[in-house]
């Protein structure tokens, strides 16, 4: 493997959820061990299995790992670490002040970039020469932090006020209000991470189109803040020798070659490594030493010999029940690359095969999807909302207006808090607000939704009410803000999409309670690229199968009031017919129609 | 001189950076702050989501938000009494309170803002 050549004192490993980021940095830290090397391997993954993997209990500690001499290990929840720094604020005035303004103040502290900022004021000691660290040669994350965060800690201008003196003027930063340590230590970690020599970011990813994609768009805004020293791991490559009996394992391959070949220009340059898909758990030490192993494959713990067919709801059931309502909103929602607009593409085509009027609108980068389906059917009307656009528009309307009073520090603060993720979140659905109230006439389906924090952050400050009443000018209709109409069941249907892996599967259900901490109850979960719904003959497919059965029965089981399975499909799903292939996984007329 | 105490609800991203709207009020705010203070007046802010402990220790803000709650803010105390409530001070205010003796030479300059205190 090339990223663990000359290997550096700090290894980053970043990439979507459930690419396998833990896993390789737990091999990766288990080899460095092995040659002699003392280590510290640091885990912020929220499902983290790093205890379970080397049969230790670990925790928020330093904690000497017994099978493995040299190596210690030490896990981090980014969730108990915004808690603890929600509760450094709020705690001293819980039931002080009224219980509405705590529960506010909570709100406020309870988005994505405060999770994230809590995660790196927790590790930020670790990237410091310290009693603390001068113990290892090499210290490895599982994650890294986002430019957003990295950049808003290097401005001058967020250091300005009360977080050096204690006290001082009301600023926009409110993740950071709660940080506990100096700004010459975070100073510190910021320029260790940008230290080529100390610090290596190794990007994690699928051979999969989308996932390149976001990668590559890490790459850039990384490299741009100094993290120059990236190389590009792509896990879970299907092998050659297992698509010779099986056509499913045969499509993967083949699609998996494209988008290989098809690589952003941007990562073409960075070092590479491929490793092959395992059939073998990663836990135990065995499979770890392995993985990064590509020639010597060990012989499968198990065979599996009979494969339990999941008797799972198709999405075909989901919508025949939304059809019911004959009109409302479907929102889909879910991390980056599970398919959300696929699956709402195929919603809306099946909703309106049945002959219902149904507007299908996303936010879809690649607009291909949305292209093929416009005219192709009567009742179907596409549309297409360009989240940078939205972004865009948006960030100069704040910086013209707010912007135009504040000096060169306070307008980069600005803009920098203009480029957080809830930034283009509310201006896309600020955009799609516009189509919500179609939905009492027919259905309008959506692939995305914005997230609970987003709705109570504009719900308390009545920013909503006040948005709708503009829109609506003088007239006196009657109306109900976004907010009450995401929040009953009959006009809404927010439906989770997800696939049947562990990372994956608890993004979602962090998802859901976010949503139900704004009082709504989604729907339905979509499991999505299912190869427990398919038959597969090769030997690995089966075994991934396998795996996912257990993910399935939870979702089925605990998560979802209702769901569906939907099969990993041999071709793209793209025109009618092959979205409707989505919903309905064995209709022989479509299948004879496809050849 | 009597220190202008300024009570802010809870902004950061709901004033306007990550909502729908910007509120034009805390706009001019911190221009008329920025140059009250440039003529001596001794103006502290507080925000709710940040320094809600600043709140729950003074017993006139701790009342008021109990009695009309956080839509009520902003809460001005001027010399630790209740000056203006609902509504932010105008530059006029301001200087009332501080003794500033308002002059042409005192308008404000454009880019006036200091630090991150427009937000």
């Amino acid at each position: 493997m090339r990223f663990l050549e000359n290997p550096p004192r700090f290894f980053f490993f970043t990439g979507k959820g459930g690419v396998g980021k833990t896993s390789i940095a737990c091999a990766t830290a288990v080899q460095l061990a092995t040659e002699g090397k003392r280590v510290l391997l640091v885990s912020t993954d929220p499902a983290s299995n790093v205890g379970q993997v080397f049969g230790e209990v670990i925790g928020n500690y330093i904690t000497a790992i017994s099978a493995v001499p040299n190596l210690a290990a030490l896990e981090i929840d980014p969730q108990a670490a915004a808690q603890a720094y929600r509760d450094r604020i709020v705690g001293p005035v819980r039931g002080v002040l009224p219980e509405s303004i705590v529960k506010g103040i909570e709100e406020q502290l309870s988005g994505a970039c405060t999770t994230e900022i809590a995660a790196f004021d927790e590790f930020t000691a670790l990237l410091i020469d310290s009693a603390l660290t001068e113990n290892y040669d090499h210290i490895i994350f599982d994650t890294a932090p986002t430019g957003h965060t990295i950049r808003l800690l290097q401005l001058p201008g967020a250091w300005s006020g009360f977080l050096e003196e204690g006290k001082g003027d009301a600023s926009c930063l409110g993740p950071l209000s709660g940080l506990e340590k100096q700004r010459t230590q975070y100073k510190r970690a910021v320029d260790a991470l940008a230290d080529p020599l100390r610090t290596r970011l190794v990007l994690v990813a699928r051979a999969q189109q989308a996932t390149l994609r976001e990668v590559a768009r890490t790459h850039d805004e990384l490299a741009a803040i100094g993290l120059s020293q990236q190389f590009l791991v792509i896990n879970g490559v299907i092998p050659e020798e297992e698509t010779v009996h099986d056509e499913l394992a045969a499509a993967i391959h083949q699609r998996e070659q494209v988008a290989l070949s098809a690589i952003p220009s941007a990562l073409k340059a960075l070092p590479q490594d491929l490793i092959r898909l395992k059939s073998f758990n990663l836990v135990g030490l065995d499979a770890l030493r392995h993985l990064l192993i590509n020639d010597a494959l060990p012989t499968p713990q198990r065979s599996v010999e009979v494969l339990p067919q999941p008797n799972a709801p198709t999405l075909s059931s989901l919508v025949e029940e939304i059809s019911e309502d004959e009109n409302g909103l479907v929102m889909l929602m879910g991390k980056g690359g599970v398919g959300k607009t696929t699956l709402a593409a195929a919603i809306a085509v099946e909703l309106a095969s049945q002959g219902f009027p149904v507007h299908l609108t996303t936010s879809d980068p690649a607009a291909h999807l949305s292209e093929t389906l416009e005219g192709s059917l009567p009742n179907l009307t596409v549309s297409r909302i360009d989240p940078h656009e939205e972004t865009e528009r948006y960030r100069n309307h704040v910086l013209e207006t707010k912007g135009a009073h504040l000096d060169a520090e306070g307008r980069a603060l600005l803009e920098e808090d203009l480029r957080s993720p809830c930034t283009e979140e509310i201006a896309v659905f600020q955009a799609f607000s516009r189509i919500i109230r179609e939905a009492g006439k027919k259905f309008v389906v959506m692939d995305t939704a914005p997230t609970g924090h987003t709705l109570l952050l504009l719900d308390a400050t009545g920013a909503y009410h006040r948005e709708v009443t503009r829109q609506m000018g003088e007239s006196r209709v009657h109306f109900t803000t976004p907010m009450m109409q995401l929040q009953d069941p009959k006009q809404t249907k927010v439906i989770i999409v997800t696939l049947a892996e562990t990372t994956p599967v608890l993004e979602a259900r962090n998802l859901q309670s976010d949503l139900r901490r704004a009082g709504i109850e989604p729907w339905a979960w979509i499991i999505n690229n299912s190869v427990a719904a398919t038959s597969p003959s090769s030997h690995l497919l089966r075994q991934r199968a396998f795996n996912e059965i257990r993910e399935i029965d939870a979702v089925a089981n605990h998560h979802a009031r209702r769901y569906a399975l939907v099969a990993l499909q041999k071709q793209e799903p793209v025109g009618v017919d092959r979205l409707r292939l989505l919903s309905n996984r064995a209709d022989n007329e479509i299948l004879k129609r496809l050849g | 001189m009597s220190i202008i105490q300024i009570f802010d609800p809870a902004l950061c991203c709901s004033s306007g950076v990550c909502g729908v709207e910007v509120d034009q009020a805390l706009v001019s705010l911190s221009a008329d702050i920025d140059w009250a203070k440039q003529n001596g007046a001794q103006i502290e802010r507080f925000n709710l989501a940040q320094q809600p402990l600043a709140f729950a220790e003074n017993a006139s803000v701790k009342a008021y938000l109990e009695r009309s709650g956080e839509e009520a803010l902003p809460l001005v105390l001027v010399g630790g009494e209740v000056a203006l409530a609902g509504r932010y001070p105008n530059r006029s205010e301001l200087a009332r309170w501080a003794n500033i003796t308002e002059t042409d030479n005192t308008k404000p300059q454009q880019g006036c803002c200091s630090g991150s205190s427009c937000c």
